[in-house]
């Protein structure tokens, strides 16, 4: 969509497995830092599963006090302590009508799991009689996106998106065309998930498309995806406001695509897939051969990464043995409705430093995933634009592109 | 046929996406017409019914290795035995 009002990135906030900031986080992934290790949030010998992508030394006293965490489950806090990091690093002040116009769209699978889990183990475990007061403003799927508007004073259009494993490129897709068209002149956007219980491993257990050991997406011998959860939230603006209070401009989102599958409820399919990314280079007016670096769904299952691979070699031709691919999923596992803004966040970081990040624990190629996936080690690339894959369970699929910003 | 047998018959036949009521021991599974999530179900109700636990990766080629009916019936029978 040329000629339309630009929107471009002011600010970046992480909550990882790989660290509690986009500076740890984005070390960690350089380094191809392996974020999947022994569970430690639910007792393991309830478990099959024994490694999971945990948020590791989380303490929510350093960043709420007490009377705050009665209203807060884990997913809210991670949302929170990211959408915070984002607006410090953006230095916006929301005063003067601002606040008013600015959208807080985040994406979550679930809400408030932890709240959900321990509720019922009260219940039916404990025969506990009564639940907490606060069980249900904590657990509510819009809990995240209300919390940060509370927490960081927004009065704009909040909402949440939910759409599995895509619902956080919903939600950034969603505030940057909101953006565009000049509903807000600010977003904060991005999702979060904190989804590690018994009841949802149990859950995720039962689909049977978990490695145990380590996360290899588009390698030979591939066991499957890890759950991980975190958070990951961007302070999106209109370009012209951004650069009228003099704001450091980190990237623009250039583009968005959307398409459902309307097939299988988890089987991924390559004709949704194209349908998206020829969506998103459409509305980014970018060719194909505009593009040098893919950050890859990846989940590591094998359904996922060989129907990724061919949709790619669908949508972008020839120029598909030219690109960059990798999935940070190798590393910090799948967080679901955090997934996607997790993504973008690392290949905003890899298109700003010149680096892409590697797809770890690969070990080799396998006959039906034979582009370059960036194994093992991150790599010096000069990009000028990328893309960001999300691909849900339900057949919702969401691709973002980003681009160097350019005055 | 062992006493399992007739059992895994009975589940893998509400599986099944073919017209097909004499399900033998060297039906292939693929004929059967299990797609995978009907695959998962029939491993969770085997699992259920023989109170057992089958490994089994859906990311595996194969569900679990199984190939036809006799090979589900032996695998259940011998973690019907482990049990005991």
């Amino acid at each position: 969509m040329t000629g339309a009002t630009r929107v471009v990135v002011t600010g970046l906030g992480a909550v990882t497995p790989l660290g509690l900031d986009v500076a740890s986080y984005w070390a960690g992934l350089q380094a191809g830092v392996d974020g999947i290790r022994p569970v430690e949030l639910v007792p393991p010998e309830r478990l099959q599963q024994k490694v999971l992508g945990e948020v590791k030394n989380f303490d929510p006293l350093k960043y709420f006090d007490e009377r705050q965490l009665n209203t807060l489950d884990r997913v809210s806090q991670f949302a929170v302590v990211a959408a915070r990091e984002a607006i410090t690093q953006a230095g916006i002040d929301f005063g003067g009508g601002r606040s008013e116009r600015t959208a807080t769209i985040i994406g979550t699978g679930a809400g408030g799991q932890t709240t959900v889990d321990e509720s019922f183990r009260r219940l039916y475990e404990e025969k506990a009689t009564r639940l907490y007061p606060l069980t249900i403003p904590k657990l509510m799927m819009n809990a995240p996106a209300s919390q940060i508007s509370m927490h960081c004073g927004l009065r704009g259009p909040a909402f949440v998106v939910a759409s599995a494993c895509a619902s956080a490129s919903h939600a950034i897709g969603l505030a940057f065309h909101m953006l565009r068209s000049g509903q807000v002149s600010c977003a904060v956007a991005g999702g979060t998930e904190a989804g590690i219980t018994i009841g949802a491993i149990k859950g995720w257990e039962a689909m049977r498309v978990m490695a145990p050991d380590k996360c290899r997406p588009f390698s030979q011998d591939r066991k499957g995806m890890i759950i991980g959860e975190g958070a990951a939230m961007l302070v999106l603006e209109r370009e012209p406001e951004a650069r009228a209070r003099g704001a450091e401009i980190l990237a623009e989102i250039a583009g968005f695509g959307m398409s459902a599958d309307a097939k299988d409820i988890t089987a991924p399919d390559i004709g949704g897939m194209v349908r998206a990314i020829e969506g998103a280079l459409a509305d980014a007016g970018l060719s194909p051969q505009d593009i040098q670096y893919i950050n890859a769904h990846g989940t590591g299952t094998t359904a996922n990464d060989r129907t990724e691979t061919a949709a790619l070699k669908t949508a972008f031709g020839a120029h598909a043995q030219k690109l960059a691919i990798s999935s940070t999923k190798s590393m910090v596992g799948h967080a679901l409705g955090a997934a996607g803004a997790l993504e973008l966040v690392a290949t905003i970081m890899s298109l700003r430093a010149g680096v892409v990040t590697p797809t770890i624990n690969y070990l080799g190629p396998d006959p039906e995933c034979d582009l370059d996936y960036v194994p093992n080690q991150a790599r010096a690339l000069r990009i000028d634009a990328a893309l960001s894959n999300s691909f849900a369970f339900g057949g919702l699929n969401a691709v973002l592109v980003v681009k160097q910003y350019r005055p | 046929m062992t006493d399992v047998a007739p059992e895994v018959i009975k589940i893998i036949g509400k599986k099944i996406r073919v017209e097909k009521t004499d399900i033998g021991m060297d039906d292939r599974l693929q004929d059967l017409g299990l797609e995978s999530l009907d695959a998962l179900e029939l491993v969770f109700d085997l699992e259920e019914k023989f109170d057992i636990a089958i490994p089994v990766n859906a990311n595996d080629a194969k569900i679990g290795g199984f190939e036809t009916v006799a090979d589900v019936v032996r695998a259940i029978e011998k973690l019907v035995a482990n049990k005991s």
